[in-house]
């Protein structure tokens, strides 16, 4: 095993990609001369040359449009957007053309390109780039979208996205671009689609994804302090939703917290609440408990934007709230 | 409904003019100096599929036999015809939502065209694409597209990939008027610039974006050509009622592109004769300015002036006619016979 942090898994991820297939190439906005706007393309372009590596202008509709051109005629490009909230200038591109274009040609193109964003507030960015809209996309038939934790499953899931023959996003939580973490020697792929339980527990099912796993690690720690025992599951795909292992969870410990980074109102946590409601409620010994950033933009001023941001207070709060514990 | 345009008025005593006496040919591409070894009957048969093609799609539109959305492509004919034939079968073509034209032009059969209107099975798209959702993968037809302007970057990524790829293919796109106020057309022609991508944007200038003139529209008139200066895209305007000089044009284009030379940009002035979708009343335009059109309908002065310059026969002309009639009904009625597609189908094609 070696220790790197999430920037630099990400980044082997896509140097490994542009090694080994000549069809993939990255595109996006100063990823190039400028080394990417949080540095995971850094020296790329040194090492593999402009038709590789392509400095697009400030036109995230057309460079987006240009890769799904591209795609659709057999290349794997990666696109990068400097943040998740611009992916909003080019939401036509992405939801009428990457993920509609298969269905509508009857399953004759198919889109295998990766879109990655740096998602989540946290930096006093202000309410334009500080968006979540990764749970937006996530609503897309057609699109997949996944949100890495650690450092071994941003470059799992890398390898796996590239790989994909559709359209996938990948949520980089900006928070956690520096976090450190163990990936081992030895090729592995992070499948899209599941959820990883990463702590075994009795009483009481925690799940979030991305930057969420911070505060949730930190309430599950404060839990175990005090005695109960916290199942924790890392949902990193949002999009399919691997309902399987959540089901299997609850139906252990009747007890259930959702925890979205992002807006509470119409995250994927809501969607995950409403189907554990619909199809295992029998195995609930009390509500599920949503908890999420609070539904306003977001603000500037420090003090304001955490107390916006979920922390591991507020889910303390709902698990007290839910379940008495 | 407004689909009475009719096809065979070569009858009209009116002298037609020769497309090779320099009104519609190219100002600003240079001339390619020789029309080539042009298939003129070919064209003719290509722009009269595509004119009874669409006159069947009216009827069955009216017998509700096609739902949805229906955007006729009646007189506009000369401009898809006369550009597709100057292409290669491994260049890429994307179009806008009135996209049988340029579908029946490439090739794309005949029958599953029809199919994918009636929502049937054996469509190109298995009955889930629709009117403004023509593709045909094999046939490098890269689509209709129905949000305006949205195309355009497709093309642009698609001649990415060509000269990623170090070949000599190009894309052409085709889009209208009304998708220039779009910031997507200027993002494009600016991308497919400084990246000297082989792509050939065809603008069919018809005049209307729906019930919206150009002119009332547009700041800075009804020629868009100019306009690529900005972007140092040499550009072109062209008399889209003439197959002939369209094709020519569309060739000296082409050519340029496959040299290296980059993006180019034709602007083909012609004209819809029918309205924006079959749901359209046309109450933003006088019949005036439509019969005017009229008078220039490629399928009346084509194949006049073949016949006048003994370039073909009165009766190679209805011969051809009588094919297309023929291979219209058969399309119909292939259509008609073919099934629903399964409700199985419903959640297919959503991933790969």
């Amino acid at each position: 095993m070696i220790e790197v942090d999430l920037r630099e898994a990400l980044k082997r991820g896509l140097e490994e990609a542009l090694d080994t297939d000549p069809r993939v190439f990255i595109m996006g906005e100063d990823i190039g001369e400028y080394g990417g706007a949080y540095a995971v393309t850094d020296g790329f372009l040194k090492k593999y040359g402009p038709q590789r590596i392509k400095d697009t202008p400030i036109s995230e509709q057309a460079f987006l449009g240009a890769g799904i051109g591209a795609a659709a005629a057999g290349l794997r490009p990666v696109v990068e957007f400097m943040s998740m909230s611009f992916t909003l200038v080019a939401f036509d591109q992405i939801v009428n053309m990457a993920a509609n274009i298969r269905y509508m040609s009857g399953g004759q193109i198919s889109v295998p390109m990766v879109i990655r964003a740096p998602t989540g507030a946290g930096v006093q960015l202000g309410a334009t780039h500080s968006q979540s809209f990764e749970t937006w996309l996530a609503e897309v038939p057609g699109m997949k979208v996944v949100c890495p934790s650690t450092p071994y499953d941003a470059l799992g899931l890398m390898r796996s996205a590239i790989k994909d023959d559709n359209p996938v996003v990948i949520a980089e939580p900006a928070l956690l671009y520096g976090s450190k973490g163990e990936i081992p020697e030895e090729y592995y792929e992070v499948e899209i689609g599941k959820a990883i339980v990463t702590r075994q527990g009795d009483d009481l099912t925690l799940i979030s994804y991305g930057y969420g796993m911070r505060p949730l690690n930190q309430a599950a720690d404060e839990l175990a302090a005090r005695g109960i025992s916290v199942e924790i599951i890392d949902l990193r795909t949002l999009s399919p939703i691997d309902f399987d292992t959540i089901f299997s969870s609850v139906q252990k410990t009747n007890k259930l917290i959702v925890i979205d980074n992002a807006r509470r109102t119409g995250g994927v946590m809501s969607e995950v609440a409403a189907e554990v409601q619909e199809q295992a409620s029998d195995w609930l010994d009390g509500p599920i408990m949503r908890v999420g950033s609070d539904d306003v933009p977001w603000p500037y001023n420090r003090g304001l934007e955490r107390e916006v941001l979920t922390d591991a207070q507020d889910i303390l709060k709902a698990v007290k709230d839910g379940y008495g514990l | 409904m407004a689909i009475s345009t009719k096809s065979s008025s070569r009858t009209s005593s009116k002298q037609v003019k020769s497309s090779r006496n320099g009104a519609g040919v190219s100002k600003g591409l240079g001339e390619s100096g020789v029309v080539g070894n042009i298939d003129h009957l070919d064209l003719f048969r290509q722009m009269y599929l595509i004119r009874q093609f669409e006159l069947a799609c009216g009827e069955n539109y009216s017998k509700g036999m096609i739902r949805g959305f229906l955007h006729l492509y009646i007189g506009q004919e000369a401009a898809g015809v006369g550009a597709i034939s100057a292409l290669r079968a491994d260049d890429y073509i994307v179009s806008h939502y009135r996209d049988h034209g340029h579908a029946l032009a490439r090739g794309v059969d005949v029958n599953r065209c029809m199919a994918e209107l009636f929502g049937r099975a054996t469509g190109t798209s298995k009955g889930k694409g629709g009117s403004m959702h023509i593709f045909d993968a094999a046939k490098r037809f890269m689509g209709g597209h129905a949000i305006v302007a949205g195309q355009l970057p497709l093309a642009a990524g698609l001649a990415l990939a060509q000269q990623y790829e170090g070949t000599d293919g190009l894309t052409i796109c085709f889009f209208g008027d009304g998708s220039t106020n779009q910031g997507l057309y200027h993002e494009t022609m600016n991308l497919a610039a400084i990246w000297k991508l082989p792509v050939l944007f065809f603008l069919e200038n018809n005049m209307y974006g729906m019930g919206s003139s150009i002119e009332r529209v547009r700041a800075g008139g009804i020629d868009f050509y100019p306009g690529m200066a900005t972007y140092g895209i040499p550009a072109a305007e062209v008399d889209g009622m003439d197959v002939l000089a369209v094709r020519e044009l569309t060739e000296a284009a082409v050519s340029r592109i496959r040299s290296g030379e980059g993006p180019q940009f034709i602007e083909a002035k012609t004209f819809r004769f029918v309205g924006h979708s079959l749901a359209d009343g046309q109450k933003y335009r006088g019949q005036e300015e439509v019969g005017e059109w009229e008078q220039r309908d490629p399928l009346s002065t084509f194949p006049l002036m073949l016949i006048n310059q003994g370039i073909a026969t009165p009766s190679q002309i209805e011969k051809i006619e009588a094919e297309v009639d023929k291979q219209i009904k058969e399309a119909v009625q292939f259509a008609e016979q073919s099934p629903e597609p399964d409700p199985t189908e419903i959640a297919t094609d959503v991933f790969a």
